[in-house]
C-alpha cells in the first residue's frame, strides 16, 4: 500500500450535440428574451486600442460539407498581448467571443482587434494568435487550435516551432484578404486537416 | 504556493474517443492526425470571468425563465445541484455554468428539432448560473424526457441535461451531459458509450438526492464536476534548459 494521492479526474466531456446554441447562444438559436443578450457577442467594446479585423472562414467535416452546427468560442490577448484581467490591459477587450457557423452557409465571422504578442512563460514571444475552442455535434470533445496571422512574423513561435510538417503549419495562420480581412479555414479531417491542440 | 502554475495535461484515456463508429456523426467530425501536446501557456491559463452582474433572477430556474415567472413549466419538478472543483480538489467559485435540455416530452424548442413531442409554452430549455464562493451551483427544472435520434435504426437518447462550464481558464473549458440514476436507456446510448472508461461514465450519472430534495415540491440530483487543475508547485519559471 501507498498513501492516497486525494487527487480527482477530470470529469468526462461529452458533445456539444446539435443544440449546443440553445444553451450558448439561445437568441441565435431562436430563444430570444430569456437573457437580455447571448454571451460573448462582441470581444471588443468601443474604443478598443488597436487594428479592427474580420476573420471570416467555414469549418469542413471529413467530406468536404461545410458543417452547419459548429459553435466557437475565441479568446485572445489585447493588442499589446496583455491578456484581460492581468495588469495594464485594455479594459475595452474582454477578450471572449462565441460564434456559430451560419445556418445556412457554415461560413463564420469573427470582428475583433489584432491581438499582440504574448511572452510565454520562458521569456520566448508568441506570435499574434487567437485561441479557438470548436464544439459541435459528433465532436466528443472540444477542440482547441489557434489562428496566428500572414502578415505577422511567425518565425520564432513556440507553438507552431513544434509542429513537424511544415506544410502543416499553414493550417494555423489566417490569410490576409485585404484590409483587415481574413480567411481562415478549418479542415477536421483528411486532407489539410487542421492541426488541434493538447494544450 | 499559488494556484497560478501550468495546467495539468489533460488524461484523454479518461474522455471519450473522437472517433466511434457506433455514434455516427462522430466519424466525419474526429481528426486522424494527432493532436499537438504542448505544455499550457498564458493563453490557455487565463480565461474569461463573468460577474453575477451577468446572471438574471430566473436564470437558474428553467421551469421560470421561459414564461418569466407567468407560468411554469410542464413536467416532473427537480433541483440539480453539486459542486464544481478541480483534480486537487480545490473548489472553483464563481465560474459559469450554463445547462441546456429537451422539455419533459424530449423535444428541443428548435427550428430543426422535428420530433413530434409538443412544445411547451412554458419551456425554453436553457440556464445558467455561477458557483458561490465555495463552487456549489444548483438549477430548478424538469426532467427532460428521452427522445429518438437519427443514428442506428432505433437509438434513444436517456434523459440529459447538457452543462457546460467554464472554470478560470481557457484550457479547462469543458462541455459533458448529466444522466440520471437508474435511466434503463444509459446503457444503450452510443453517445454515453463513447466514454469508455466505466468509472468515468459512472461519474456522468447524477444519484437521485433525497436530503437534498424538498417535500410536497421537488426531487434533487446531485451532480458534481471536475475540471482541470493546475500544478501547485514553487520550480516553475525555470529558464529553458535548467
Amino acid at each position: 500500500m501507498v498513501q492516497k494521492l486525494g487527487t480527482l479526474t477530470e470529469t468526462a466531456s461529452q458533445t456539444g450535440g446539435p443544440y449546443v446554441h440553445i444553451g450558448c447562444i439561445p437568441t441565435f438559436a431562436g430563444l430570444p428574451g430569456v437573457y437580455p443578450e447571448d454571451l460573448g457577442l462582441s470581444p471588443i467594446a468601443e474604443g478598443a486600442k488597436g487594428e479592427v479585423i474580420t476573420i471570416t472562414g467555414s469549418i469542413y467535416d471529413g467530406t468536404g460539407w461545410a458543417m452547419r452546427d459548429a459553435m466557437f468560442e475565441s479568446w485572445q490577448a489585447d493588442g499589446t498581448g496583455r491578456y484581460p484581467g492581468t495588469p495594464g490591459a485594455d479594459p475595452a477587450v474582454n477578450g471572449f467571443c462565441r460564434f456559430a457557423a451560419d445556418k445556412d452557409t457554415g461560413e463564420y465571422t469573427l470582428r475583433t482587434i489584432k491581438p499582440g504578442a504574448v511572452k510565454g512563460h520562458d521569456g520566448r514571444m508568441m506570435a499574434p494568435h487567437i485561441s479557438i475552442w470548436i464544439v459541435a455535434r459528433g465532436i466528443n470533445i472540444g477542440l482547441h487550435t489557434r489562428i496566428y496571422f500572414d502578415d505577422e512574423d511567425n518565425s520564432n513561435d513556440p507553438l507552431l516551432a513544434r509542429i513537424e510538417q511544415r506544410p502543416r503549419v499553414d493550417t494555423l495562420i489566417a490569410k490576409r484578404e485585404g484590409a483587415g480581412q481574413y480567411r481562415f479555414d478549418i479542415r477536421l479531417q483528411g486532407q489539410g486537416e487542421t492541426v488541434f491542440l493538447d494544450i | 504556493m499559488t494556484d497560478t502554475g501550468r495546467l495539468i495535461p489533460r488524461r484523454r484515456d479518461m474522455h471519450p474517443v473522437p472517433y466511434d463508429p457506433e455514434y455516427k456523426t462522430s466519424v466525419t467530425r474526429s481528426p486522424n492526425l494527432p493532436l499537438l501536446s504542448l505544455e499550457s501557456t498564458p493563453s490557455e491559463e487565463t480565461g474569461p470571468r463573468f460577474g453575477h452582474g451577468l446572471i438574471g433572477a430566473l436564470d437558474n430556474n428553467l421551469i421560470l425563465n421561459f414564461s418569466k415567472g407567468a407560468a411554469p413549466a410542464i413536467g416532473e419538478r427537480i433541483r440539480v445541484h453539486g459542486r464544481v472543483v478541480d483534480e486537487n480538489a480545490r473548489p472553483v467559485p464563481h465560474t459559469l455554468v450554463e445547462v441546456w435540455q429537451a422539455n419533459a416530452g424530449g423535444r428541443y424548442r428548435h427550428v430543426k428539432d422535428t420530433y413530434f413531442a409538443p412544445l411547451d409554452p412554458n419551456f425554453g430549455g436553457c440556464g445558467r448560473t455561477l458557483t458561490d464562493e465555495n463552487g456549489y451551483y444548483e438549477f430548478l427544472t424538469i426532467r427532460p424526457g428521452a427522445y429518438p435520434w437519427p443514428n442506428r435504426g432505433n437509438d434513444w437518447r436517456p434523459m440529459h441535461i447538457h452543462v457546460s462550464v467554464f472554470g478560470h481558464s481557457f484550457g479547462q473549458r469543458l462541455i459533458t451531459q448529466l444522466y440520471f440514476e437508474g435511466d434503463p436507456l444509459i446503457a444503450l446510448c452510443p453517445i454515453a458509450a463513447t466514454v469508455k472508461d466505466r468509472g468515468q461514465l459512472d461519474q456522468l450519472v447524477a444519484p437521485l438526492d433525497m436530503g437534498a430534495s424538498r417535500p410536497m415540491d421537488y426531487l434533487a440530483y446531485r451532480f458534481d464536476i471536475v475540471l482541470r487543475g493546475r500544478r501547485q508547485t514553487m520550480f516553475e519559471n525555470k529558464p529553458e534548459g535548467m
